[in-house]
């Protein structure tokens, strides 16, 4: 209606009527929201913070070419020193190298059981919100199923029954980080799809969807051309989680011997490893906790920001 | 007469944002007398909601600033006075209604509970003498069943019905002014009929002051006595209802009145709509001078280099142009 | 394949009963108990190269109507033909083929445009949905011809719709409308949410349009001086019925159905020195899910009768073009 004034006591500053686009360049929703977020201080300096992370784990290696498994039993359960930046454990190997190392293999495993979860989670929701009656109640209930399974007790005890098979398919360490990925990833897709669903629910209904069914849009291109690039905003938040999320549920499993075998230090290995140490020789298990710490909360207040810039309520 | 009831003198409301400061009222004066209905008119973004709003101060102050001006209730200013004391105007002298009634009544909440409410926080009556004046308030405004109705949830009302349940809560505690912030807009037009007629029989019976903010012109000359006509913040003209569609002196009113299709023109059909070229400047970076100036079908050079001053051209008659 | 083929009675679009339901669920098993009558028994022609203006209040059917025309909502039973087919029984292909003969303008300038899309997407989506044009360069081409028609510029193709204003964003959405050359546009309110000033702008533009393409128009509205002044015939609803059909000028000079009437009356005029006699309806609109019996007026009706609680009355032709449906009216 014309003159439309929101009734709430708590009114917006009005928004002024612009007589032409203000700006010079075309600003898209993306720009928007990158926009916003650039705003959120914290939300920003923990984005350069993981930045610097995944460079340190990528070029690592290239700047700090020490093996992750020499072993010398001379220089063991050293702190900080010139020779070993971040001390080393009982079998003398540099700490910092395998922090490097498994540090890659983290991030890795959190990115992809994102990506599996996100897939599967969009794919599900998408399918159970665009498609009314007996369809979406079999994909609610499955979704449902899986909530209801308890997660961690189920990750330990599949990884025990998969991880030989694996190991025979794809190797020792490519079986692991398929099957860490899998069964994470496969763990957590339910509360995507379920976001997913809720979005698909409502933007189903909008009148821009409706104008495209006019004009003759095949419901493919309803679903990827109009209703998904609006549906994302959640889902990127959700995922921010998620990796977040994985990268605790690798280490979680790997502290408890059920993740990458022994040799392969990643961040949860090797406090595994340095749990019984912890009085003689704490910066083994400080430095992987640290590294942990560091990247989780990095990406939750990222993931913070990123809600608030691309809340959907704004851009729409 | 004596002092005008409500005199706005001057009134600057500003709102900071992130693209700078929006300058949604930009020095208003306005009065209105005791018992009479003045019209506030203008299109979106022209600041009358956030005047009506600023005379009750319900403006969210962080974003929102009083940069200027002031707002005299009854010959006091009502911009210093804290909260508490701003507690003791509402609803009590000042009253409010606003556009859409469903997300102003508290859906978890009886009708009679909120009017209840109202009544308890100003009359200092019990709870059971507030739920009698409840129902009596729901009499009043035409509400079958008041007794049973009382006891009912605002989504169980009509438009219509949630609506003059909002008059009902304005007008508890006998409020000296109403404020109505399109009361009737989201309203189908007979049930519209209806809930300005009961405006009308309600400010009778009290003998109200209205402040009756609309875009809608049709209301206006329908109900009001006296009209402002606001644009991108200040005010462009203001005359008795008569005089303003009578004889129109700002080329912003004229052109909102030729740009109405009529229901009643019975000299055949009309071939076009005039239409007013262009939209509503920037509240962000008004351009200097006078804010029409842009869409003005007279605009002159002088137009751009001053703010024109509202003066007086006919007794009670006041237009800020330069013609 | 010939589409000058006549339908009913020379009509470019006839509607025959038109009826929709919306089911109720509600108890533990999500059961069907209620049904909402939102169209019931509607019908009405519009000839070629004419506005038929559909008023009335909230609830009445008419967006339902105007949706299920194109087959947006399907409709529960009743004909709706186009060009000499029977929009109701076509299927996908066919389907697919009217979407270039009509197309939808809504009402919300905000909601109907995709926000993540460029204003040439927007309005070039048809061309690629059809296939209408050859290349890259016919379609932006036919792109800023589309802008430029309804009154926006060809830079605005790169453009965001929150970077307009209300009255430019509906025109971004006829401009979309027009892209598949229509033959009949459906009107949903489209000037509703705008200021008053650009109400006057659009409802212009939407003649020259009319003029230039020699477009039919529904124009569905609640304000009936919009609807007077775009329309040369006016349909008015009540409840999900048809109470009546008249020339524009007919109905506002002469109303007969006494809901015409009544809401006839309750439009405000913009002038203090026009004074005239309300004719005030008591109570609200009722409920679409159950509907009074008979005539669906008669409970707020100043002239009712017993037995328009009984019967219900038929949309007769009391005069020439003008039909009413009333027991004692006409």
């Amino acid at each position: 209606m014309a003159g439309l004034t929101p009734a709430s006591l708590t009114a917006d500053a009005p928004a002024p009527a612009v007589a032409a686009p203000r700006k010079n360049r075309p600003t898209s929703p993306w720009q928007e929201a990158w926009r916003r977020f650039r705003r959120h201080r914290l939300a920003v300096a923990s984005g350069v913070v993981l930045l610097l992370l995944i460079a340190a784990v990528t070029l690592g290696p290239f700047i700090w070419p020490v093996a992750i498994n020499e072993i010398d039993f001379t220089a063991k359960l050293q702190g900080p020193s010139w020779a070993h930046p971040l001390g080393t454990d009982d079998l003398g190997q540099d700490l910092l190298a395998r922090l490097i190392y498994g540090g890659r293999i983290s991030l890795a495993v959190g990115l992809a059981a994102m990506v599996v979860a996100v897939v599967v989670g969009v794919v599900v929701g998408a399918l159970a919100g665009m498609s009314a009656g007996w369809v979406d109640a079999a994909l609610m209930w499955l979704t449902d199923l899986f909530l209801a399974l308890p997660l961690l007790p189920l990750l330990l005890l599949l990884m025990y029954l998969f991880r030989d098979h694996f190991k025979r398919l794809f190797g020792v360490e490519g079986g692991a980080f398929i099957l860490i990925v899998v069964v994470i990833g496969g763990l957590r897709w339910m509360q995507v799809a379920r976001l997913v669903r809720a979005q698909f629910l409502s933007l189903r209904e909008k009148e821009f969807v409706e104008a495209a069914r006019a004009l003759g849009a095949s419901k493919l291109r309803l679903v990827v051309g109009h209703i998904l690039p609006n549906a994302l905003g959640p889902v990127i938040v959700a995922g921010t989680i998620d990796v977040a999320a994985a990268i605790i549920a690798e280490s979680t499993l790997s502290f408890l011997g059920l993740g990458f075998p022994s040799d392969i230090p990643t961040w949860g290995s090797v406090l595994r490893d340095a749990k019984d140490y912890l009085d003689i020789a704490p910066h083994w298990a400080l430095f992987p906790g640290a590294a942990i710490f560091l990247a989780v909360i990095t990406i939750n207040f990222m993931g913070d920001g990123l809600r608030d810039a691309l809340d959907p309520r704004r851009v729409l | 007469m004596a002092e005008p009831l409500l005199d706005i003198r001057d009134l600057k409301t500003w709102f900071k944002t992130d693209d700078g400061m929006v300058r949604a009222v930009d020095g208003v004066s306005l009065h209105i007398d005791r018992g009479e209905t003045l019209g506030v008119v203008g299109e979106s973004g022209c600041g009358k909601t956030v005047t009506a709003r600023s005379v009750l101060k319900l403006i969210d102050m962080p974003p929102g600033r009083f940069e200027a001006g002031q707002i005299l209730w009854q010959g006091r200013d009502l911009i210093p006075l804290d909260e508490t004391e701003m507690n003791k105007i509402r609803a009590r002298e000042i009253a409010i209604i606003f556009q859409e009634p469903m997300t102003s009544l508290n859906p978890v909440y009886t009708v009679g509970d909120q009017i209840a409410e109202v009544i308890e926080l100003h009359q200092k009556l019990s709870r059971k003498q507030a739920m009698v004046g409840a129902a009596d308030m729901l009499k009043l405004v035409n509400i079958p069943n008041p007794q049973r109705r009382v006891h009912d949830y605002p989504h169980q009302f009509s438009g219509g019905m949630r609506q003059r349940v909002m008059i009902a809560m304005a007008l508890s505690c006998q409020p000296k002014l109403l404020i109505a912030d399109e009361p009737t807009t989201a309203l189908d037009v007979t049930i519209q009929a209806q809930i300005l007629e009961l405006m009308q029989e309600m400010k009778e019976r009290f003998g109200m002051a209205i402040m009756l903010i609309t875009h809608a012109m049709g209301v206006v000359a329908e109900t009001t006595q006296r009209v402002v006509v606001m644009y991108a913040g200040k005010v462009v003209e203001e005359a008795s209802v008569e005089a303003l569609f009578g004889d129109p002196r700002h080329p912003y009113t004229q052109g909102l009145i030729r740009s109405i299709p009529r229901v009643d023109r019975s000299a055949g059909r009309q071939a076009r709509l005039e239409s007013i070229p262009g939209s509503v400047p920037s509240l962000l970076d008004p351009p200097p001078g006078c804010r029409f100036a842009s869409r003005c079908r007279y605009v002159m050079p002088a137009c751009t280099q001053a703010i024109p001053p509202l003066k007086e051209v006919a007794p009670g008659h006041k237009v800020a142009c330069i013609l | 394949m010939s589409k000058m083929e006549a339908t009913k009675d020379g009509a470019l679009l006839s509607v025959s009963d038109l009826r929709k339901h919306f089911a109720v669920k509600g108890g533990v098993l999500s059961r069907v108990v209620d049904k909402v009558h939102a169209v019931d028994g509607v019908s009405f022609d519009i000839a070629a190269g004419e506005t038929l203006g559909l008023v009335g209040e909230s609830g009445c059917g008419k967006s339902t109507t105007g949706r299920c025309i194109l087959r947006l909502i399907e409709p529960s039973s009743g004909e709706i033909w186009f060009e000499g087919a029977d929009v109701t029984k076509m299927d996908a292909t066919a389907l697919r083929a009217l979407r270039r003969d009509m197309q939808i303008i809504f009402q919300d300038p905000y909601a109907s445009l995709n926000p993540r899309l460029t204003v040439g997407a927007i309005v070039g989506e048809a061309l690629t949905i059809h296939n209408l044009v050859k290349s890259r360069r016919a379609h932006e081409e036919r792109v800023v011809q589309l802008l430029e028609t309804v009154g926006l510029q060809a830079d605005h193709m790169r453009r965001f719709p929150h970077e307009f204003s209300g009255g430019q964003r509906q025109r971004i959405g006829i401009a979309r409308a027009l892209a598949v050359e229509p033959k009949l546009i459906v009107c949903d309110e489209p000037v509703s949410a705008l200021d008053v000033s650009i109400q006057a702008q659009v409802i212009n533009l939407l003649e020259d349009l009319q003029e230039q393409f020699g477009l039919t128009y529904l124009f569905i509205a609640h304000d009936l001086s919009v609807v007077e002044h775009i329309s040369t015939r006016i349909a008015v609803m009540y409840l999900g019925r048809v109470v009546e059909i008249a020339p524009a000028r007919d109905l506002y000079d002469t109303p007969l159905h006494p809901y015409s009437e009544a809401l006839l009356s309750a439009v405000p005029i913009p002038d203090p020195t026009v004074k005239r006699q309300r004719i005030m309806l008591q109570g609200d609109v009722p409920n679409p899910i159950n509907p009074p019996s008979g005539c669906h007026f008669h409970t707020r009706c100043p002239i009712a009768k017993p037995d328009c609680a009984t019967r219900v009355p038929e949309l007769r032709e009391s005069r020439p073009g003008h039909w009413v449906s009333c027991h004692y009216r006409g």
